[in-house]
This record gives C-alpha cells, structure tokens and sequence, in this order.
C-alpha cells in the first residue's frame, strides 16, 4: 500500500515538470551508467512510497489516473477486469480497494492527462523490469514499444 | 481447403443476419473421454447458435478449452472458445490460437480470466503476461496482418470471429461502456456479458453503449441463467467473482414455493426485458448445472421463434 495519498492533478504536475527536468540532463543520463544506477535508486525512493511502484521499468502513471496499475494483482494496463466487488475492493484481494476503481475517479481530477485514461496501453516488455522508467523514456525506448503496438 | 478456412462462422452469419443469437455455456467435463463432451452438449442441443467452451472457468482445471470446441466441432456443434490470460503467456496464447484455427474453430472469445485464489489451485502462479485487451489486438493482427506479435510472417492467416466479455454490473459502472470501447476498438466483433440480474443497470450501460454508437460497432449478447434456490443464489453471489444478485431477486426466491420454477420464471423475466433493449443482439445462457433448462428457457421465451436458418 502507499504511504501517501497526493492530488492526482498535483502529482502530474510534478510528472510534467520531472519530465522538462530530465529533458535537459538527457545526455548525460543516456551516458552515464553511474547516473543510471542514481535514476534507479532514486525511482525507488520516491515512487514506492507514493505510487507503491513495482519498477516495471515502463511507468504509464500518467495515464492511468497516476494510480500504479502494477499493484492491480492481475497487472492489467487498460482498466478494471470483471471481478471487481459491489463495494469496489479488488477481486483477488478483498481487503484491497481496486486499482482502476482509484484509478478512474483520479483521472477525472487530472486536467492535464486525464483523458490518457481511455487509450490502449501496450502489453509489457519483462525485460525492462528493476531498470529506470525515467531512463526509458528519456532513450525513446518506452515509447517505440507503445507506438509498435498502436500501428 | 482455403474455402472453408475462410467461411464465416455460424455464430456470425445468424449476427450478420439481423436476427437474435442464441449462445450457451457448456459444463466442461474432468474427464479425458470426448463422450463426455457429447453428453453435455446433448443437452444444450442444436438449438445454440454458439457453445462456449470455457478455459479453466473460476479457475478450476477442466478439460481444456481448446480440447472441448475441437470435439464439439467435430461433432457438428458451433464453439465459441474461450482463452484467457490466467495461465499461459504471449507465446503459448498465440501457439493456442493458431492450434485452434486449424482444428476449424472459428469463434474466439479473449478473457483476463479469474484470479487463482478462487479456484481448485490457489497455490498456482498466476501468469497475466497481458490483458484481454491486449490478448484481442494480438489475435486480430494475427487474423489481419497474418503475422506474429514480434512481427514474424505466418504461412497462413487464421480467420476469427473475435468475442470478448463485459461486466456492466460492477464498479466502475461509468467506466465500463469505455472498457467495452477499449474492447472494440482492439478488435472485438460480439460481446457477451456476465450474468444479468439487474435490469435497470443494464439498461444504464445499453443508454451510454447505444449514445457512443459501439452496439452498432459489434453484436451484444446478454448472460443470462437461471437460479436453483435462494441458497445457491448466495453461494454464486459471495463465491463467483463479478456476479451481482440484488437482495430482492434472493428474496424473491426464498419466498417462491417451488424455488427452481420461481428461477427460471426470473431469467425468463430478464430474457424478455433484455432482447426488448435497443442494441441488444441476443442472449448467453449460463446454466450451472442446470444444463436442462436450456432448451425450455430458448422455447419458452420464444426467442427462435421466427428463425430463419437459411442465411
């Protein structure tokens, strides 16, 4: 579970200014294997707490309602499967409420991303699990893997 | 060969056709014997337009489902087989529905599946490699582009009738009708609901379904089964995952002299409601253990009754 519950329309303003933020060291990141280790170790610190990240290596947060849709038990990347409870609490883990249940009303307070939320997420590539999202992203790799899979 | 390679299924001509399908579940056997399989089809009979073979329902291991729409194939029954992304990853799936193409099984429908705690192996690894959603548009680029999900050229092109689930009964309910986008866009062509017991809700999710055109889009077809007794009414509510049964329908059965009969009035009731929706093609039945009342809930309802099979 998350230690901290924050504003989904703050924290993609965080992601949104992280993302400007890694921009301008992008060279040096995709460089340096030293920096590399940093990303990761700094993932770790501030995205497990928050998001309960499971360092999947290909973070979606944004479109999912900056919900982790990783701590779904199931891991499924477009939205709630069929077994969700009357209450909302998850199929597999009663005493847990449902990722995407989180994830849906979060999204509809997100301005910026919100609708991200209704578009098809690519399955995972396992490989890039325990490697740095940010990273990822920076070196294109998150996003051939989503624009393989639209076409 | 390619002929009948590239014949549309049975369950698509009667959808194509404008009229109302007909498809039920069938009970798959723990036994390695196909008579088996003929003995519970039997009962459903030639009536259904389509018999779904599930794969490893509640996550109970049966005869698989790629095994029971073969066997039904053959003996002249029309399969919907079920796969579902509960135990096998990208590689075995795609293994599977190519297996399944050639054994001339043509309608497919593509699952999450349920979590493993509910099931006969709670011990099990639960695989999810991918999510329905995802497991559809690999198949329709199998079907489509003839080709593997790393891109790798097939000989040939399986041919689908591509089906998928929806559950318009639970939360998020205002989610749901975009899940059911999500579905069609990735290549769904009918849908097939989980068992309905709350009419107006699905009235509620066929309003959203009809406003952003998807039921024009593909074939929805409503579950539907009926109810043995109040108490087994309960069992299926707190024990199979996504089925919702309000109180009042549970009342009802406790009050009812004769429980079963007081059951199949009720589905009955709902059959009737449901194909009277706009945008609603037809209806599943899901009859656990009570395969028997099958052919009375098709004839009762009068749901064939002005059937052309000649299409």
């Amino acid at each position: 579970m998350t230690m901290f519950r924050l504003h989904p329309a703050f924290l993609e303003l965080i992601y949104k200014s992280t993302v400007v933020f890694l921009n301008l060291g992008k060279p040096l990141i995709l460089r340096s294997r030293i920096i590399n280790r940093g990303l990761i170790f700094a993932e770790r610190l501030f995205k497990k707490p928050v998001f309960d990240c499971q360092m999947c290596g290909q973070c979606v947060l944004h479109n999912t309602g900056m919900t982790c849709p990783m701590t779904c038990p199931k891991s499924l990347r477009n939205g709630p499967c069929g077994g969700v409870r009357n209450n909302g609490n998850c199929e597999v883990k009663p005493e847990m409420m449902c990722v995407w249940v989180t994830a849906w009303e979060r999204s509809k307070q997100m301005p910026i991303y919100g609708r991200n939320i209704n578009a098809i997420m690519a399955p995972l590539d396992r490989r890039l699990q325990d490697t740095s999202a940010w990273a990822n992203q920076l070196s294109g790799r998150t996003e051939i893997i989503q624009d393989e899979w639209s076409t | 060969m390619s002929g009948q390679l590239e014949e549309q299924s049975k369950l698509e001509r009667v959808l194509r056709s404008g009229q109302l399908a007909v498809t039920a579940e069938i009970n798959s056997p723990d036994s390695s014997l196909p008579e088996s399989v003929h003995r519970n089809a039997l009962v459903l009979g030639s009536l259904c337009d389509g018999i779904n073979a599930t794969d490893a329902s509640g996550a109970n291991v049966h005869l698989s489902s790629i095994a029971v729409s073969a066997i039904l194939q053959k003996a002249g029954y029309e399969p919907v087989m079920q796969i579902s992304c509960r135990d096998r990853n990208r590689i075995a799936m795609q293994g599977d529905l190519l297996g399944a193409a050639a054994l001339n099984i043509k309608n497919v429908l593509c699952l999450t599946g349920d979590g493993v705690q509910t099931g006969d192996h709670p011990e099990a690894k639960s695989v999810f490699d991918m999510d329905s959603i995802n497991l559809l548009k690999m198949t329709r680029t199998m079907a489509h582009e003839g080709r593997f999900l790393s891109g790798r050229k097939l000989e040939s092109k399986p041919k689908f009738f591509l089906g998928a689930a929806a559950n318009p009964f639970v939360p998020p309910f205002d989610f749901r009708p975009l899940r059911l986008k999500k579905k069609i866009d990735a290549g769904a062509k009918f849908i097939q609901t989980q068992y309905c017991f709350d009419v107006p809700r699905l009235k509620t999710y066929m309003d959203a379904v009809n406003d952003m055109g998807l039921s024009e889009k593909a074939f929805i077809l409503i579950g539907v089964g009926p109810l043995k007794s109040a108490k087994s009414a309960q069992w299926i509510r707190s024990n199979v995952p996504g089925v919702v049964i309000p109180d009042a329908i549970i009342r009802r059965l406790k009050q009812a002299k004769d429980q079963a009969a007081e059951g199949k009035k009720i589905c009955l009731e709902i059959v009737q409601q449901a194909i009277e929706m706009p945008g609603v093609k037809g209806i599943h039945i899901m009859s656990y253990g009570q395969e028997e009342l099958v052919p009375e809930i098709i004839a009762e309802s009068g749901i064939l009754d002005n059937r052309n099979n000649n299409i």
